[in-house]
């Protein structure tokens, strides 16, 4: 029986962590007094020990990441530490816990971070629907005023977004961040030695800075023993769709995600079978529900083609058609493509016109190579990877339910009609918000 | 977090005098906002939101107001609004329900919990009432799959929202605050 490993979340099982008093009765601050006892480079050398991934879906290394940032004598301009905390990823919704419930660990983690990368300045960028976790680090920051002891010589600045999915790529995040429309920028240079106003800037996710103070705590070799090779440590896995116990579970790294499903999850409810699994958000290639004897961590996943990306399991029953999950993921690429690379801002919208041609039955059998065609057209084509994974996901369903695809051409409509829950969903790229307050 | 008394009807009401002070007010806490980061342009998003939220919606005059305070123009300012689904170039409704209708809430019903808001309303999706009340609309992912479906009214969330719960949110915004 697959069990929770408690160690971002440590402490959420018997106290209010929301809380300083809480959270320093369990230690908290204390790795970060520990850090900056220690020279920067020795933090980042403690962290590349640890061998933290970043967990926020591209799983670069730590480290190694911080260890690009030019030293201040290399490069003068202000170095900067921004927290991508944008969440928004399809599946995905264990930052919003995280900054909701230990809110003061997260914190810690970014001044050691700020200490790790020697910058006063830290951009924590929160995507502008979280009002909750919001608040709560507005009320963990108040409680820090008064505490010059721990909030040092650097700044934490909440800058909330406004509602765009693609402000979590981290180019343009930056650019959301000095004021402008949300378009990701051409790489390189990288943010490491151009980022923020031009100068060296860190882009690091929430989780990722939630994990260095129990990693500074008990030393990066110690971390180092959780996980299996390439995914150590824990992750926070957020579990939904058809599930018994949907939720978000702290596990180890390398456990089965038949345990995350039936396990954790508690299984496929009304005794209904698992058609497919999403295993790491919606921009990650399916599974089918005979794959998830497969371990939970980097290496396994790739073995099938597939990631961890920002850890965002959703399970499908037997009712889901997969056209209809088609169409409802290629019309959110298509609402949040940013624009600016026209093989995702058209290829987009082409496959969703494509997906509903065929689950209307009015495709005809080529327009099933067209969907791929236009994926492949759009795959490696574009600034950012929005397009690509819109493409990559489809592609995948097509992959390994063609017959399905196939069924809705020959049967001239989709066979699970409105018994898929997924039947005639609205998304919001069908309608345009109506503008009409009567005068 | 829209502040009900200040929409853009209630705002026509209110006197040259008053309106100056009101400006001068959003003014300086631009200034506040601006001072927060090492390059004012980065005011923007925060500028944008805290006039929308005193304007009811990003106004002509609103944006005149924000490029002011920010030191830009009102054309920089809609260029940056109408990147962003949470800043609105139109009037919209006193309140706002937006329903997740993203693959983990559909798969629990999200489109049923749309549905029953368009029947308790009595308008469409997208649309707002004819009152000015309230305005509905489906919305990608809020990042709270796991306790689906989420509904985010006036941008706070309430989870694990079924058919049956609508009639009562509805009848909370309606009974005023």
């Amino acid at each position: 029986m697959a069990t929770e490993r408690l160690i971002v979340m440590a402490g959420t099982d018997e106290r209010d962590l929301t809380k300083l008093a809480e959270y320093e009765a369990i230690g908290g601050y204390g790795a970060l007094q520990k850090a900056r006892a220690m020279t920067p480079e020795a933090v980042i050398d403690e962290v590349i020990a640890s061998e933290l991934r970043g967990r926020g879906g591209a799983f670069f290394p730590t480290g190694r990441k911080w260890s690009f940032v030019p030293k201040p004598d290399q490069n003068p301009n202000p170095h900067y530490l921004v927290v991508n905390a944008d969440e928004s990823e399809p599946g995905s919704f264990k930052d919003n816990e995280i900054m909701a419930r230990v809110p003061h660990r997260f914190i810690e983690g970014c001044l050691i971070a700020a200490h790790a990368v020697e910058s006063k300045e830290v951009f924590v960028y929160i995507r502008g629907e979280y009002t909750g976790p919001y608040e709560i680090l507005v009320g963990a920051l108040k409680e820090l005023e008064d505490r010059p002891d721990l909030r040092g010589d650097a700044t934490i600045v909440l800058h909330r977004g406004a509602g765009a999915y693609i402000c979590g790529e981290e180019t343009a995040l930056l650019e959301s961040l000095e004021g402008k429309r949300g378009q990701p920028r051409t790489k390189p240079p990288f943010p490491a030695v151009e980022g923020l106003y031009a100068s060296p800037t860190v882009v690091n996710n929430v989780e990722t800075m939630a994990t260095l103070p129990p990693i500074i705590a008990m030393g990066g070799a110690e971390y180092a023993k959780l996980g299996v090779p390439d995914s150590r440590g824990t992750r926070l896995v957020s579990i939904s769709g058809h599930v018994e116990r949907p939720g978000n579970y702290e596990i180890e790294n390398g456990i089965s995600m038949h345990e995350l499903i039936y396990g954790l999850g508690g299984g496929i409810p009304g005794g209904r079978e698992l058609k497919a699994v999403i295993p790491g958000g919606s921009s990650t290639v399916i599974l089918k529900g005979d794959e998830i004897d497969v371990g939970y961590d980097f290496n396994s996943l790739l073995k099938l083609n597939t990631a961890m990306g920002s850890a965002g399991v959703v399970a499908l029953d037997d009712r889901c058609c997969m056209v209809q999950l088609g169409i409802r993921i290629s019309e959110f690429y298509e609402h949040e493509s940013c624009g600016k690379c026209t093989p995702c801002r058209e290829g987009t919208r082409w496959m969703t016109q494509i997906l509903r041609r065929l689950e209307s039955g009015d495709a005809l059998q080529p327009e099933l190579d067209l969907l791929l065609d236009v994926c492949d057209r759009i795959n490696g084509k574009c600034l950012c990877p929005l397009g690509e994974t819109a493409a990559v996901a489809v592609a995948s369903y097509v992959e390994k339910f063609r017959a399905e695809f196939i069924a809705h051409v020959d049967e001239g409509g989709c066979p699970f009609g409105d018994a898929s829950p997924l039947h005639d969903v609205l998304a919001p790229v069908a309608i345009h918000l109506a503008t009409a307050v009567p005068a | 977090m829209t502040d009900p008394h200040l929409t853009s009807e209630a705002k026509s009401q209110t006197s040259p005098a008053e309106s100056a002070k009101h400006f001068s007010r959003f003014y300086e806490e631009v200034q506040e906002l601006k001072a927060q980061y090492p390059d004012r342009r980065s005011a923007a998003l925060p500028a944008l939101r805290l006039a929308q939220e005193k304007h009811g919606y990003l106004s002509p005059e609103a944006l005149r107001e924000c490029a002011e305070a920010l030191g830009t123009t009102p054309a920089f300012c809609e260029a940056v609004a109408s990147f962003y689904d949470m800043l609105h170039l139109e009037p919209i409704g006193r309140h706002m329900v937006e329903v997740c209708t993203n693959v983990s809430c559909a798969l629990v019903g999200a489109q049923q919990v749309l549905e029953t808001f368009e029947e308790e309303l009595g308008i469409r999706a997208g649309e707002t009432t004819e009152d000015g009340e309230v305005t509905l609309r489906p919305i990608e992912c809020l990042g709270g799959c796991g306790w689906a479906t989420v509904v985010s009214v006036d941008h706070h969330y309430r989870t694990h929202v079924k058919p049956a719960d609508v009639p009562a949110i509805v009848q909370e915004l309606r009974s005023g605050d």
